[in-house]
């Protein structure tokens, strides 16, 4: 089934503590070299059907709608073409 | 007055803001998240908690609740609403209050006895207060923060929407330290601490917060 995906984002201007907290994490890790986290979130959307123009904006409309709340997060939509069933596990 | 209190799945204060109604002198009418009909209400409570488990964003599923088409129609007619904490969450998510509710800056739940200025005694929910008054209510959120652009800033404080702000130190993060905000007309109020915990000795810090629910009378009788 063909699969839809939402990308939800806060703003730039936005605080993101979450984001923060990670960025915080990392270095305790002994991870070094990121400079910024920002933590949104994905949605995954399995369609009917072949997903035309049409879909998107259906998608498009539940993202301002439902999914983002475009005051405080912008968002991205695109169409998952790799669609495997093989999951990759560390 | 008859004043509905809406219950949501997980909300966790209606019990109580029924009860601040009662003692404001008002009869708390119950309402549930699934109603199609406010029953005859002349005012609506959404009292705090986490509505839906605050899944996706605080007060985003709740939104459309069949009650909230209900609540917003009668707001948009110039019913009295006030959402206290989730429900400010509630109400900004429902388009009838500009901004958003964010996580705290600090990333903690906070829980203490706030003080705060009462900036606008101009909404149906804060007539009882003299404006400047400082009074202290309990304030416990973990996604307190208002913000909102600049220029809906600017026109919040130009147009005597800021109804409360926070004084001795910013709780939350809250742009411009702003605790609670109107709309333009004034009779929808949102405010993220609780004044229906405080509106008997017993408990709490006082009852500093009961003007918001014997503010409803005295604008009935002014």
């Amino acid at each position: 089934m063909p699969r839809v995906v939402v990308d939800v984002m806060p703003k730039p201007e936005i605080l993101d503590p979450q984001g923060k907290a990670v960025l915080g994490a990392l270095p305790r890790l002994g991870f070094s070299g990121v400079t910024d986290v920002r933590q949104g979130k994905r949605f995954e959307l399995e369609v009917e059907g072949e997903v035309t123009e049409a879909v998107l904006a259906d998608v498009h409309r539940m993202a301002e709608t439902l999914l983002s709340n475009p005051v405080i997060e912008y968002f991205t939509v695109h169409l998952d073409e790799t669609v495997d069933e093989t999951v990759v596990t560390a | 007055m008859k004043v509905g209190v809406v219950t949501f799945p997980g909300s966790l204060d209606d019990v109580d803001a029924q009860r601040a109604v009662r003692i404001g002198g008002h009869e708390a009418v119950a309402l549930w998240h699934g109603d199609h009909d406010l029953r005859g209400v002349d005012a609506v409570v959404l009292p705090g908690g986490f509505s839906y488990g605050d899944y996706l964003r605080c007060g985003a599923i709740s939104r459309f609740s069949p009650v909230m088409t209900e609540v917003v129609a009668a707001a948009e007619r110039g019913m009295p609403v006030l959402g206290i904490c989730n429900g400010f969450q509630v109400l900004c998510e429902s388009h009838l209050l500009p901004g958003a509710l964010i996580r705290n800056d600090h990333r903690k739940f906070v829980c203490r006895d706030q003080r705060l200025r009462i900036e606008s005694s101009r909404t149906p929910w804060t007539s009882a207060y003299d404006e400047g008054a400082e009074v202290t209510i309990v304030l416990k959120n973990g996604e307190g923060g208002f913000v909102a652009d600049e220029p809906t800033l600017d026109r919040l404080e130009g147009e005597g929407q800021v109804v409360a702000r926070y004084l001795g130190g910013n709780p939350n993060g809250s742009m411009r330290d702003i605790a609670g905000i109107s709309n333009e007309r004034g009779n929808v109020v949102g405010l993220m601490p609780h004044p229906e915990h405080a509106v008997e000795d017993l408990t709490g810090a006082g009852t500093d917060g009961l003007g918001f629910f014997t503010s409803l009378v005295e604008r009935a009788f002014a």
